[in-house]
């Protein structure tokens, strides 16, 4: 599936967030021509299996971009593939113009990863873990320590300049891990899976950065298994299994294109005295553990069956975990 | 599949040096416990085989027993030092603490990363083999300052030894796994390359299998300038310790890019 960008896709949400006006100005021609990133008939086997199977992919300059999937979809791969850190076996990646892997090192200078893992340097303090970091960018110097300042500012650590690492909370950690992604001033940020395992509120405080980050223009790709975090931040989404882009549009339009818009959920006991005669429903049904999920676009009809019914049931709009319910099927992976 | 890195020949940069610092900021931290393990302990030995087994020994090769067994001590202790560190340290920051992860979203290469650890393991054997020396200087044991001239070849030997551990580790699953390696290599040259006694004590066959190894050519170099002498053959031995580093820091590089990049 080839998604090239023509000049509609760059912006046509932005009226989604308040945010989406700062970068108005890239649709015109020179960042067309050059996306951020673009992936084409990316590919990657393991052991005979391809488990990125033909990735076309072009994301602009200043949008935030996100790759959504079940485990083992080749999301990691496919971004491993664009730092450098797996061989590419077909198709080719560029970001920003310069080809992986032979600019791996030229465009890494340019570049921030948020790790999935933890890799922060548990025998250094918050502020030695910046200063060691920024050394492999080739960074010192009074520029460095402005830089540091802001940094520790921006992501509320300052009071734990000091601290050593082990005694941060996961919080604390994940955003520090992110001020050290910035430490170069990045054109791109990569994120993969940037808020597993954190509480709401670190969570929030953590895509407050993110979307000054899409602010200020730096262009952002996150994987996350978080629908509403995808849907809350992302202009575009790519929804990624076995290795495949399935589909790829903005969070509203791919909602609008996939599923009824709205949601009717009910209990598997109930659902089963309800569903004797599904043919007479104006909905589609899906089973998820021990709920039933109705889609429809009539929702009015069928709650007034339910309730002839006496069934209880509670409705909601359509969002983006039902796409990828639908698009990725709903049994349990790995 | 397009690479524009030699499959087999690593190319690291000058910015393996902040690799380098990375790794003397932790020691630094770690000092006193790290330098009571490197140069204690040999040190121990030194004073405990040199009186001990001295007057039972008397001299050996023109030379006190203590003056023979320090000038070996020096070697091995590079030996061990420059080994534990190409294998649990850097074992630790390959598959513990991600370190080396955390460096490949930088522009580090991983051949700047084996190159800089390499280089670290035999900073960290100089700074043992020099300690001693301080040591061995204070009792009396060296009074030449050709022993100066000692330090570079150590260093050039640690740097070996530290790339032969890169080796290992680049294979090893576990920190369980560098048992073997320390009981079949670094143990047995230990025993045969001429540090404890007279490599010419043994008979032929295992003269060979030592200077088949590079630690016996390390003690031939250094012995020497230790004692105010020159050393013989100066060029092979250096040529064998070289060659070791050499093929190994290939080895060890190109086994670990399998290893992480994939």
């Amino acid at each position: 599936m080839s998604q090239t960008l023509p000049d509609e896709t760059m912006n046509p949400h932005g009226e989604t967030t308040p945010s989406r006006h700062g970068t108005a100005a890239f649709g015109d021609d020179a960042a067309a021509a050059m996306p951020a990133i673009a992936m084409t008939g990316l590919r990657k086997i393991y052991d005979g299996v391809s488990v990125v199977d033909g990735v076309d992919l072009a994301i602009p300059p200043g949008e935030f971009f996100g790759l959504l999937g079940p485990n083992g979809a080749g999301k990691t791969t496919t971004l491993r593939m664009l730092l450098g850190l797996t061989p590419i076996d077909a198709g080719s990646v560029r970001v920003l113009g310069m080809s992986i892997p032979e600019y791996e090192r030229e465009v890494r200078a340019r570049l921030g990863v948020v790790p999935q893992f933890d890799t922060l340097d548990p025998d250094f303090t918050v502020e030695e873990n910046l200063l060691t970091y920024a050394s492999y960018f080739g960074l010192s110097g009074p520029v460095l320590t402005q830089r540091i300042d802001d940094l520790l500012d921006l992501a509320n650590l300052e009071s734990r300049r000091g601290a050593r690492i082990n005694t941060l909370s996961g919080g604390m950690k994940r955003r520090l891990t992110l001020a050290r992604a910035l430490i170069n001033q990045p054109e791109v940020v990569i994120l993969d899976e940037p808020t597993t395992g954190l509480d709401p509120q670190a969570r929030h405080h953590l895509w407050r950065q993110l979307r000054r980050l899409r602010q200020r223009g730096v262009t952002l790709v996150l994987t996350t298994h978080y629908m509403e975090e995808a849907e809350e931040l992302c202009d575009r989404i790519a929804i990624i299994d076995a290795g495949r882009i399935i589909a790829c549009d903005s969070p509203t339009a791919l909602i609008a294109a996939h599923v009824e818009p709205w949601v009717i959920s009910l209990s598997t006991a109930s659902a089963r005295q309800f569903i004797a005669d599904p043919s007479m429903l104006p909905a589609r049904m899906l089973e998820i553990a021990d709920t039933w999920l109705i889609y429809t676009a009539d929702p009015a009809a069928v709650r007034a069956e339910l309730e002839s019914a006496g069934l209880p049931h509670s409705t909601r709009a359509a969002n983006l975990e039902d796409v990828f319910l639908k698009l990725t099927g709903h049994d349990l992976r790995e | 599949m397009s690479h524009t890195r030699h499959p087999l020949l690593p190319r690291p940069s000058l910015r393996f040096i902040p690799v380098w610092r990375r790794n003397l900021r932790v020691w630094r931290k770690l000092m006193m416990p790290s330098l009571l393990g490197n140069f204690g302990e040999p040190v121990l030995y030194l004073l405990a085989f040199g009186y001990g087994f001295g007057r039972l020994v008397g001299e050996l090769d023109g030379m006190s027993y203590m003056v023979f067994i320090a000038s070996g001590i020096i070697c091995s202790s590079a030996m061990f030092t420059a080994s534990f560190e190409g294998m649990y340290s850097a074992y630790t920051r390959m598959a513990e603490q991600n370190t080396w992860l955390a460096m490949l979203g930088t522009p580090l290469t991983l051949d700047d990363i084996v190159f800089a650890e390499a280089i670290w393991a035999a900073t960290k054997g100089l700074v043992s083999a020099a300690a001693i020396l301080v040591v061995a200087s204070v009792l009396g044991l060296v009074t030449d300052a050709r022993a100066l001239l000692a330090l570079p070849v150590v260093f050039l030997a640690a740097f070996t030894f530290g790339s032969l551990a890169l080796v290992v580790t680049s294979v090893a699953r576990s920190y369980d796994f560098f048992l073997y390696y320390f009981t079949l290599a670094v143990t047995p040259m230990l025993l045969l390359s001429g540090v404890f006694f007279p490599l010419q004590e043994m008979p032929g066959w295992v003269q060979g299998l030592a200077l088949s190894l590079p630690l016996a050519h390390v003690v031939e170099i250094v012995r020497p300038l230790m004692t105010g002498t020159w050393p013989t053959q100066v060029a092979l031995h250096l040529a064998v310790i070289v060659a070791y580093g050499a093929v190994a820091l290939v080895v060890a590089t190109a086994l670990i890019h399998r290893r992480l990049i994939r």
